[in-house]
């Protein structure tokens, strides 16, 4: 196996360019659990982990540029993650436990494109940004478009995630919400993740929702439907059970050895009804 | 060649860059504290501190480690001077089999706060099929903090006081 071990961006990019069936290593939490299995023998490995400049999180005007090198960890005690973007922050304690949050990175994590990404539904609320360089230039992709399936994304050959931007939230939300529902609270893959921001007007009447689910369809998906239905109405009990019905037409959950497809369609029901009632935890 | 630093003495490995952290640390120096569990990631069994943070060693390709501080279990106590933290676990029964401690010592001795609680967090990502949990949460909570204190004169007089009370 041959490791490329590029010193900064732009000789990651060159590199890549020339190599473009490498595979781009970053914490290796997910590469190196394929790597003893053999499924990688011969082939050549990009490491990243000594691009400095995809390390930080720094502050924009308009938004939060995570680096995609940021482990969990950092993501997870981050002031300015944790002050704008809470439920980031929450859902990036939420990954593994503390020797994967130690290693794991946003990028690897977002590249790896599992349907059980725990970032994902938090990052599909923010209405994030994944910007990607290559030797071409860089480009910046909404991050509800970058995945294309299962463990595929829309990344073109020679790309790499260079780093993930969070705009600014113009308003507090009225309410939020992370939660991931495993079959214990460390170290497992969800059957169901949501994260969830609600904005409500003077009048009651709701603004705008945001409400995004995990593991329930081969990408993170945000519920459209509901949030369409919710919006400039006032919340109840019948509203609710409404959404929850709606919540179907977004998503198509599986049967796997993890969970049955009625089990995660009935606890996302339960969160979504929970969060628009704001009666969060009483199940 | 691959040079970084183990348990404070400066080490070089000239093998695959691809080998497991693991498998250099137990195979190439011989110290064999570190235990593989599940080999994924999964269990902790095989938990060292890169850089001063807990990390299961199978999931680093050594070449990850250049330049870096590597810490197993070896640079806790030894037969007979154990350190505040092992002794706990010693005397609070946090040991049957044995298999996950090495890795639980390593991350336990990073942790900032002992209640119960932050314990239980903070070791969530280890697995323990004898002890059933609690006396493992017990240990760590008992035990003298800082946890990573070594022969300082705090921790000497402490000892002395831990002779006297026994």
């Amino acid at each position: 196996m041959t490791v490329l071990r590029p010193r900064d961006a732009a000789e990651a990019v060159a590199l890549y360019a020339a190599r473009p069936a490498a595979l781009p290593l970053a914490g290796g939490t997910d590469l190196l659990v394929l790597w003893t299995t053999g499924a990688l023998n011969g082939r050549t490995v990009l490491d990243l982990s000594g691009v400095k400049e995809w390390r930080s999180i720094r502050k924009t005007v308009t938004g939060l540029s995570i680096g995609s090198l940021a482990t969990h960890a950092e993501l997870r005690g981050d002031p300015a993650v944790r002050r704008e973007f809470p439920l980031l922050a929450a859902a990036a304690a939420a990954v593994g436990a503390e020797q994967i949050q130690n290693r794991g990175t946003l990028g690897g994590n977002i590249a790896n494109a599992s349907p059980a990404g725990d970032a994902f539904p938090a990052l599909a609320v923010y209405e994030a940004a994944v910007v990607a360089v290559s030797r071409k230039g860089q480009r910046s992709i909404p991050f509800c478009e970058f995945f294309a399936g299962v463990k595929k994304t829309n990344l073109a050959p020679g790309e790499l995630i260079a780093s993930v931007v969070l705009p600014y939230l113009e308003t507090r939300p009225r309410r939020q919400l992370f939660r991931k529902v495993g079959t214990r609270a460390a170290m497992s893959i969800s059957k169901t993740a949501a994260a969830g921001l609600l904005w409500v007007g003077p009048d009651r009447r709701v603004r705008e929702l945001r409400f995004a689910l995990g593991s329930m369809a081969p990408t993170v998906r945000r519920l459209r439907a509901a949030e369409g239905l919710v919006k400039g109405k006032r919340l109840g009990r019948e509203l609710a059970a409404e959404a929850c019905e709606l919540l179907r037409r977004d998503v198509s959950p599986i049967e796997d050895a993890r969970s049955t497809a009625e089990y995660r369609l009935h606890v996302s029901q339960n969160l979504l009804a929970d969060f628009l009632l704001g009666t969060q935890g009483s199940h | 060649m691959i040079a970084f630093t183990v348990n404070g003495r400066k080490r070089s490995f000239k093998g695959p860059p691809f080998k497991r952290l693991l498998d250099v640390l137990r195979e190439d120096f011989g110290l064999t504290a570190t235990k593989e569990g599940c080999g994924e990631g999964e269990c902790g069994a095989c938990t060292v501190l890169l850089d001063g943070k807990p990390v299961t060693a199978c999931l680093v390709p050594v070449c990850q480690a250049q330049g870096r501080k590597v810490e197993t279990a070896e640079s806790l106590g030894r037969p007979g001077r154990l350190n505040p933290l092992q002794r706990s676990f010693q005397e609070n029964a946090g040991v049957q089999c044995g298999f996950c401690t090495p890795g639980l010592l390593m991350s336990a001795s990073r942790l900032k706060k002992t209640d119960p609680e932050a314990v239980r967090v903070g070791l969530a990502g280890h697995l323990c099929r004898c002890t059933g949990y609690m006396h493992i949460v017990e240990s760590v909570s008992k035990a003298p903090s800082p946890l990573r204190e070594r022969s300082t004169a705090a921790l000497r007089g402490r000892r002395a006081l831990a002779r006297r009370k026994r």
